[in-house]
């Protein structure tokens, strides 16, 4: 992956160190021009989200999280609204025996616990093997140029 | 029954209370009172010991005590109410937990001001959290009075007062001289008692059927005078359709209130990473999954051990069908064994209580200091420090609690829940969502999204039939009801979507590119998260 890396610029700029501060800063007021030094670098690290967003990399972590997490919602929630809405609609069904004193609605019942059992382990896995190392190094890399880009005042 | 199981449940719950109370000492010592240590207890818990406290803070007594008890009156009806608690946790997991921990630092409106221009949001936002609260605080209130009624025997009003000072000024001195630290510990406490107890109770149901659940379905069918009907919906929402909407009603507040609730989302910000966060919440799926498990199993028990009628004519919303199931379990009235396990109930539900309030009250302390306070107060004011407003706030809300519930001391604890999740569902689901996953939603869109939710949902609350137009309603004199169902939920949760929607395609403002993409960065990698 890729940035354009404001890092160098913003070392080059000189903002935080008191020696070539205090020698260049000589005709400006001192307090002004860190303000305008830090809105300038809120600025550039508002670029480096906008670039980061436009990444390669991230843009693979996003959508991995949307492919699981989209599907996954509208099974669920399409399987507790067609839960509800037959348990209340038609619980002639509902009391179809089975096995015994078990009938649908009792298997219904356990099978909701059942599929929010297996749809939390499915995605806890799928985070952790297929999210948390990409995500875990694209945090360091923005942490790294949003430092850069407010000149190592953070 | 006999004064003995009073006297042993008093002197447990005191035991409780000397312990929490020893907790809220201890880990308020050599602590500076940073907001980093009194809003998440310094973000420092590992996720085993979040998961326990986000446990300990959703299984309220209104599960505990009210599912049970439906469970026994209605036999199946009650059984939805466990899975919609259950099912409403991935939507935390899968959309909220770990998005919310790497955008936020104390609350709510965190998430949301992000991106917007900070002050309508925060207010908006702060509003609704403590809206949500309170009526959720409440509900525990009033479960309080009720339970101490049990406890005593008696239903005199004058000690079902002074169990609910009691709660109130307990909340308050843990909020505020323990912060989030005492208030996490009280809570894990508390889910490990509870979970202990219920699973002796279960162990000991099963045994008394000799491991057979079906005999144990059959005997409550029988016992319940309905037959195979226990077995199957319709008891309580069967019915004319107004009934069966309402119970969609509710089924919709149910999976979609938990993700808004405050007290639910502070506690993902206790934990260090978002990683922490998922895990935590797998942990309470767990914990809260196995619980509302052994609930059917405890309900179908005090359907067929003790009966209906007797669970009935203890108290007509069933919610004291567990004690009288542990007194039957240990022996029946009278035996030593009925006696302690009775108690032990009694005990393990004030402790319940009292770890649910402590959650709500910091919470919404947090709302008011960090949200409303910060964006209300005059510029040339004073400034004090966030944590002693907090302070000052949870005392307020204590105050106001405790009010309210003396008030509505006759109103049913799990309508007052629901009505909880359905203005949580209503007023800070879509606005969280919308702030989380999509692009062009503005600061106009934030704002009506949120009143949107929960104007309508009290007003609807205000129309319907449990406020006013029938003999059971709190003001059965007047008639002002104009709104069928007791649940808001079916119809104010889209309408809180929908503000959402109208409010962001209506608005002049673009939505800001480089906040959204800060956001959208933020919430799946964790950069720059406190």
């Amino acid at each position: 992956m890729r940035y354009e890396d404001p890092w160098y610029d913003a070392l080059a700029s000189g903002w935080g160190e008191p020696g070539t501060a205090g020698t260049r800063g000589a005709e400006v007021p001192a307090a002004r021009r860190e303000r305008k030094d830090r809105e300038d670098g809120a600025v550039a690290a508002a670029q480096v989200y906008l670039e980061v967003q436009r990444s390669a990399a991230f843009q693979e972590v996003r959508s991995r999280y949307r492919r699981f997490v989209g599907p996954a919602v509208a099974g669920f929630f399409l399987w507790y609204v067609a839960y509800v809405v037959t348990a209340t609609a038609a619980p002639g069904f509902m009391a179809r025996p089975v096995a015994g004193a078990v009938n649908v609605a009792l298997l219904a019942g356990l099978g909701q616990f059942l599929s929010t059992f297996l749809l939390t382990w499915a995605y806890a896995r799928h985070a952790r093997l297929r999210r948390d190392r990409a995500a875990l190094e694209l945090r360091w890399d923005t942490q790294e140029l949003t430092r850069g880009a407010r000149g190592g005042a953070l | 029954m006999t004064g003995n199981h009073q006297t042993l449940a008093l002197l447990l719950f005191s035991a409780f209370v000397a312990v929490t109370l020893g907790i809220t000492t201890w880990v308020s010592r050599n602590r500076q009172g940073s907001e980093e240590e009194f809003y998440v207890g310094g973000r420092l818990f590992s996720p085993m010991e979040n998961g326990f406290a986000i446990a300990g803070d959703y299984m309220s007594a209104a599960s505990f005590l009210g599912i049970s008890g439906l469970i026994a009156l209605y036999g199946y009806d009650g059984l939805l109410y466990s899975v919609g608690f259950l099912v409403a946790w991935l939507v935390v997991l899968f959309l909220v937990a770990e998005l919310v921990r790497n955008c936020g630092r104390f609350t709510l409106a965190d998430v949301v001001a992000a991106r917007m221009r900070e002050r309508p949001v925060r207010i908006a936002a702060g509003t609704s959290s403590v809206t949500v609260s309170v009526l959720y605080l409440v509900a525990q209130m009033v479960g309080a009075g009720s339970l101490v009624a049990l406890l005593l025997g008696n239903t005199s009003e004058a000690a079902q007062s002074w169990a609910v000072i009691g709660v109130g000024a307990l909340m308050v001195i843990y909020v505020s001289f323990g912060g989030m630290r005492a208030t996490t510990w009280i809570q894990i406490v508390k889910a490990v008692l509870l979970l202990a107890g219920t699973i002796a109770l279960t162990v000991l149901v099963l045994l008394r059927f000799h491991g057979d659940f079906d005999r144990l379905l059959l005997t409550a069918a029988e016992r319940s005078g309905h037959g195979t009907a226990f077995l199957a919906p319709g008891l309580k929402y069967g019915g004319d359709w107004t009934a069966r909407f309402d119970f969609m009603s509710l089924g919709l507040a149910l999976v979609l209130g938990t993700a808004g609730l405050p007290h639910i989302l502070s506690r993902f910000y206790t934990v260090p990473t978002a990683r922490a966060a998922r895990r935590s919440v797998v942990w309470s799926i767990g914990l809260i999954g196995g619980f509302y498990l052994m609930t059917i199993v405890l309900g179908f028990g005090a359907a067929a051990v003790v009966g209906p009628d007797a669970v009935r004519g203890s108290n007509a919303a069933g919610n004291t069908a567990v004690p009288l199931l542990a007194l039957d379990l240990g022996g029946g009235a009278g035996t030593t064994g009925g006696t302690v396990l009775f108690a032990i109930v009694a005990a393990v539900a004030f402790a319940t209580i009292l770890a649910v309030v402590a959650g709500i009250t910091l919470a919404s302390s947090a709302s008011v200091a960090h949200d409303l306070y910060a964006s209300l107060r005059r510029r040339d004011a004073k400034p004090r420090s966030e944590v002693a407003v907090a302070r000052a706030a949870a005392f307020g809300i204590g105050v106001l609690a405790i009010a309210l519930g003396l008030l509505a001391r006759d109103l049913n604890v799990a309508f007052l829940v629901g009505l909880a999740f359905a203005v949580a569902a209503s007023a800070n689901l879509p606005v969280l969502l919308y702030s989380l996953f999509w692009r062009g939603f503005t600061t106009r869109g934030a704002v009506w999204a949120v009143y949107g939710g929960l104007v309508p949902a009290l007003v609807l609350v205000v129309l319907s039939p449990v406020v006013s137009g029938s003999p059971e309603s709190l003001f059965p004199g007047v008639d002002i009801q104009y709104f069928p169902l007791q649940n808001p939920g079916l119809v104010s949760i889209p309408l809180g979507f929908l503000a959402g929607w109208l409010g962001t395609v209506t608005s002049a403002e673009v939505a800001d590119e480089a906040r959204h993409a800060e956001t959208e960065v933020r919430s799946l990698t964790g950069a720059g998260a406190v």
